[in-house]
């Protein structure tokens, strides 16, 4: 699709160039004009009062013939023979999607003698384990791993592709995307099939967070998307369940791999499992107040996180000004998270904060400013000074 | 527009300096110990802050006056007192210099001065001799090849930490007033040099201020700066730009304490309601608004008239200057009122803001020499 | 050694709001800026001229005509040469597009022996583009890199950071790597290097310059396409509590105990 202005129609209200959420529209000569900002996003063909703007069909390079491919792939990360937990969340997700569509769910396995993993992925629900067995492939290496999965697309073509959005996903997917020469949607959070044609529509926020985007891959194939771990559900195992093991050989000559991996070096950064805790106290901007310095409400955060078996974490305003890792970071560009109970202490609430916990179960937030939006999500809203509030709800928790 | 894409970037470096360095744990432990931190005056000056309108063969930033005055703003708005350590080299350390420096001195003193290496002070005023420099009674007297100083210079900025000093004495007793004066470049390591004791401030606390008394002080004639009894002259066109300096500083630091009166309306609650909804805040913060905009139209004119080196630049100069200290006062009182009694407590940028802007009105000519000098300048045809 | 830095101008989504009545964007007075991870990148760079005084450093980015600003910053930080390649044909690009003209940029540049660019832009945090650029180069990727421990003659070794540490890679040049914030502090510009950004060049260039063709381009060339998008939808007014800080906290705790999540 893209946007096109029906200049006869254009009244000059400018509507358009008010909406448009990436600046590319500007008025010459009264009439709307599309500039190359444009992302063909399609909010102002909505918006437009005069039916001036409208979505044209374009015709695309590198199609395919779409009839050709099947069944719903997941990228299987596997790390020192352990299954990554998002990929697990897929297969469940992939089960759905593939039932939608009325097709195998597949799952794709890299790795070195990590045969115990087949049975187990069979355990979540896999109909297929698609998998490569070399030594090349006992950790992650982009060109090897790269290599491998490309040629099973290649020889077996799957409609739908699905990875983790972890380091490992976000480095194979792009690179899986341009060999395949098709395309891939990062970081989604939603997937759905459409009824009507079984492509697949995957939603994700886009523009830090301020906006949510719903993608389609209409004419290439397979329909590659990242996920954001945490936010599929987990499927029920079933033990004993088996399915068809497929073996890929794959074969690596001098020059194939251009990466060596020397070291992998584990837990110097604390280790913050945000995506797997319960309770998250979180803390922002709103640390730094009066006489207490940012480090003092850390501690202070961490004592109530203690206290209910939770962790830390942060917004991207506490982690930009230095006063906690990055990998305590939730939101749009750090984790998103979805605990039962999730504390926002002296956090504003920013559109790219909200977009990474606003799925968690209970929102408490604590902020001395009660127009903070944070209050409009938040199912417990404390008006006042966190440095008082706290200390009482760690004591009131006895 | 009065200002282009290069300016725009100016403003951007140091807009992003001063959020990133002059953080409120730095700025509040100058405050309590008195000292500027070394490394923050370095990176300052690989920033090109000290520089910014010397040329670039004497190892400045060969930018324009409306470059000095967007850096000057920008450092203001977070802190007073870094734009002291900013406008010194610019103006009054570096601008004898650049109008009366021979090839020598200008590659010998105005360069580490520019760059930041060096610390040039400017002694002018007097215990005697406020802005009636005329009242000069600091002396040199020929010596052979050397020129001998005596006197007491007084309220001397950056005084205990300088490595040079311009120093303005009275090389010939028989001219009245302000002629007879000549400037001399004095290493503060001579002979004879020595500094008072460091003044106890009200404000702009982290920039020490002191004496210098010459005793028997040996100058080689190599560093007298410009002709002989053209002294006063050096020291007029330096205030000009000094002028500009403290004008600009004085819309930046506005701008600080309206941005901080806004924030606090916008959070403080009493009566049910932001306070900001209150009309009698409201107005307040429209009419501080509105005159901190009148004073930066001012103080861009006069940077660029200087630009161009118009006769007007003067009177613009010492127009800006008067205006924009006074709203300057002005606005941080009222910032101050808005706060009201945590407007008091030192926890709160503004308590800072009003004690720093005070002596705005006051240095480098107070309102009403500016006065004096504007209605001077119309009324003397 | 030459080094090509690819960067972006976006709008600093940290600035932008919610209409809370309309539920649209506002976007006034929202800046464009240096996409955070690409000022990372071309400090990487900077670094390695700073050591060596053969390296030469070329910023290249796709955009409209204004992104020419953030070029400039980026040769006022002390990239050697800018080059922009803009277009109407570029527009409405995915990242498997603006990776294609990417590619075609950095060729049209010449001979290089590293490739740096940010890990993800914030408009759109795909992280796509870098890697896929080094696919149509044909040259190996590092992403999210953390640290360049060591230039060899041939190869870099680098550490690429994990959700919970990281791995020391040794990659062979030329090469791509995209950088991470915690790579290093991007440098400030400084006074005179801005006045000398605005008397440099910055190189402007269309698809015919990088001899590629329309259909390879923009929209044509994006096998993605935008269904719809919107505003996330905000959840329901939740309850505020009220009392004292004491009243507050036992209250909270009590209604957490009766939903049996505490």
């Amino acid at each position: 699709m893209a946007v096109k202005i029906i200049n006869d129609k254009c009244k000059g209200c400018t509507k358009c160039v008010k909406e448009c959420p990436f600046d590319a529209i500007t008025m010459i000569e009264k009439i709307a004009n599309i500039g190359p900002k444009c992302t063909n996003c399609g909010a102002c063909v909505d918006v437009c009062p005069f039916g001036a703007i409208e979505n044209v069909q374009v015709d695309k390079k590198g199609e395919v013939d779409i009839t050709l491919y099947h069944d719903v792939w997941v990228f299987m990360e596997q790390r020192d023979g352990e299954l990554a937990k998002v990929s697990v969340e897929l297969l469940g997700e992939g089960g759905r999607l593939a039932k939608e569509i009325g097709c195998k769910l597949a799952a794709v396995l890299c790795g070195d003698k990590v045969d115990n993993l087949v049975s187990e992925i069979f355990e979540y629900g896999a109909d297929k384990v698609y998998y490569a067995n070399a030594p090349e492939l006992k950790s992650y290496n982009t060109d090897a791993y790269n290599k491998a999965i490309y040629e099973a697309i290649l020889k077996y073509k799957p409609e739908v592709v699905l990875l983790g959005a972890t380091h490992v996903g976000r480095d194979l997917g792009p690179c899986l995307a341009v060999q395949c020469g098709t395309g891939l949607t990062a970081d989604c959070t939603k997937l759905e099939i459409d009824p009507e044609n079984k492509q697949l529509q995957q939603t994700r926020p886009a523009f830090g967070g301020n906006l949510m985007a719903t993608i389609l891959i209409p004419n290439h194939r397979p329909q590659m998307a990242t996920v954001r771990p945490g936010v599929m559900e987990k499927p029920v195992k079933k033990a004993g369940a088996k399915g068809e093991l497929i073996d890929l050989t794959v074969e690596f000559k001098d020059g194939d791999i251009r990466t060596k991996v020397l070291e992998i070096v584990k837990g110097l950064t604390e280790v913050v499992s945000l995506t797997d805790a319960k309770v998250i106290v979180s803390g922002g901007r709103g640390l730094q107040s009066g006489d207490h310095t940012p480090e003092e409400g850390f501690a202070l955060l961490k004592q109530l996180a203690d206290k209910l078996g939770g962790v830390v974490g942060s917004s991207r305003a506490a982690v930009d000004a230095g006063w906690i890792d990055h990998s305590h970071q939730v939101g749009q560009t750090g984790t998103t998270v979805k605990p039962t109970i999730y504390f926002a202490c002296g956090i504003s609430g920013a559109i790219q904060h909200l977009a990474g916990m606003q799925n968690s179960g209970y929102i408490v937030a604590i902020n001395k400013n009660d127009g903070a939006p944070i209050f409009d999500v938040a199912d417990f809203g404390l008006v006042g000074d966190l440095y008082k509030v706290v200390p009482e709800l760690i004591e009131a928790l006895g | 527009m009065i200002f282009t894409e290069k300016h725009d970037l100016i403003r951007k470096l140091a807009r992003d300096f001063a959020e990133t360095e002059l953080t409120k744990d730095i700025l509040d432990e100058i405050e309590e110990t008195g000292n500027y931190p070394t490394e923050l005056l370095a990176k300052m000056g690989k920033a090109g802050f000290f520089g910014v309108k010397t040329p670039k063969q004497y190892g400045g930033q060969g930018s324009d006056y409306l470059s000095y005055v967007i850096i000057m703003e920008e450092l203001g708005r977070v802190s007073a007192v870094t734009d002291i350590w900013v406008s010194a080299p610019n103006s009054l350390g570096g601008g004898p210099l650049m109008l009366a420096g021979t090839e020598e001195q200008l590659n010998k003193y105005l360069r580490p001065v520019a760059t930041g290496e060096g610390i040039m002070a400017f002694a002018l005023t007097e215990p005697g001799a406020g802005s009636d420099a005329g009242g000069t009674v600091t002396t040199a007297v020929k010596d052979g090849e050397y020129w001998v100083l005596n006197g007491r210079k007084t309220f001397i900025t950056t005084a205990p930490v300088a490595d040079w000093s311009i120093v303005y004495a009275k090389t010939d007793k028989t001219q009245k007033g302000s002629r007879g004066i000549s400037a001399f470049i004095v290493d503060m390591k001579l002979a004879g040099v020595s500094c008072g004791k460091s003044e106890h401030k009200m404000g702009i606390i982290g920039c020490p201020t002191s004496d210098i008394i010459l005793e028997d002080v040996r100058v080689h004639e190599s560093d007298m700066l410009g002709e002989e009894g053209k002294g006063f002259s050096n020291a007029m066109k330096t205030l000009d730009i000094g002028r500009i300096g403290v004008a600009a500083m004085s819309i930046g630091v506005a701008q600080g304490a309206l941005d901080e009166a806004i924030k606090y309306a916008k959070e403080r609650k009493q009566f049910g309601k932001r306070i900001a909804d209150f009309q009698a805040i409201s107005f307040m913060i429209a009419d501080m608004a509105t005159k901190l905009q009148a004073a930066k139209e001012l103080v861009y004119r006069a940077a660029q008239l200087k630009e161009i080196n118009s006769p007007e630049s003067g009177t613009a100069a010492s127009m800006a200057k008067y205006y924009a200290s006074e709203i300057c006062n002005e606005i941080a009182a009222k910032a101050v009122q808005i706060h009201g009694g945590y407007g008091f407590i030192k926890e709160y940028k503004v308590e800072r803001i009003y004690r720093d802007c005070r002596v705005f009105t006051i240095f480098e000519g107070t309102s009403q020499v500016q006065q004096m000098v504007i209605s001077g300048n119309l009324l003397k045809k | 050694m030459k080094i090509i830095v690819c960067a972006k101008q976006v709008p600093d989504t940290n600035e932008v709001k919610i209409d809370p009545v309309k539920g649209t964007l506002i976007r006034d007075g929202v800046p464009s800026i240096l996409n955070p991870d690409d000022a990372n990148a071309l400090e990487a760079a900077l670094e390695l001229k700073d050591k060596s005084a053969d390296v030469s450093v070329a910023v290249l980015s796709m955009g409209p005509p204004q992104a020419t600003y953030m070029l400039r910053e980026c040769l006022a930080m002390g990239a050697d040469e800018a080059y922009l390649l803009s277009s109407r044909t570029f527009g409405g690009a995915d990242t498997c597009a603006t990776s294609t003209t990417i590619a075609a940029g950095i060729r049209t540049i010449g001979a290089y022996d590293i490739i740096f660019a940010g890990r993800q832009a914030i408009d759109g945090d795909t992280a796509q583009v870098g890697p896929q650029t080094a696919q149509r180069l044909g040259i190996p990727s590092v992403t999210y890199v953390q640290k360049i421990r060591e230039i060899k003659d041939g190869s870099i070794i680098v550490e690429r950071q994990l959700e919970d540490g990281y791995e020391v890679i040794e990659v062979k040049t030329p090469c791509l790597l995209t950088a991470v914030k915690e790579l290093n502090t991007p440098r400030y510009m400084s006074v005179s290097s801005i006045e000398d950004a605005y008397k440099a060049e910055v190189n402007i260039w269309d698809e015919n310059n990088v001899n590629l063709k329309a259909e390879d381009c923009g929209l044509k060339a994006s096998p993605t396409q935008i269904l719809r998008s919107f505003a996330p939808a905000p959840k329901g007014k939740g309850e505020i509590l009220t009392g004292t800080n004491t009243e507050m906290a036992v209250s909270l705790v009590g209604k957490l105990q009766e939903l049996h999540v505490i």
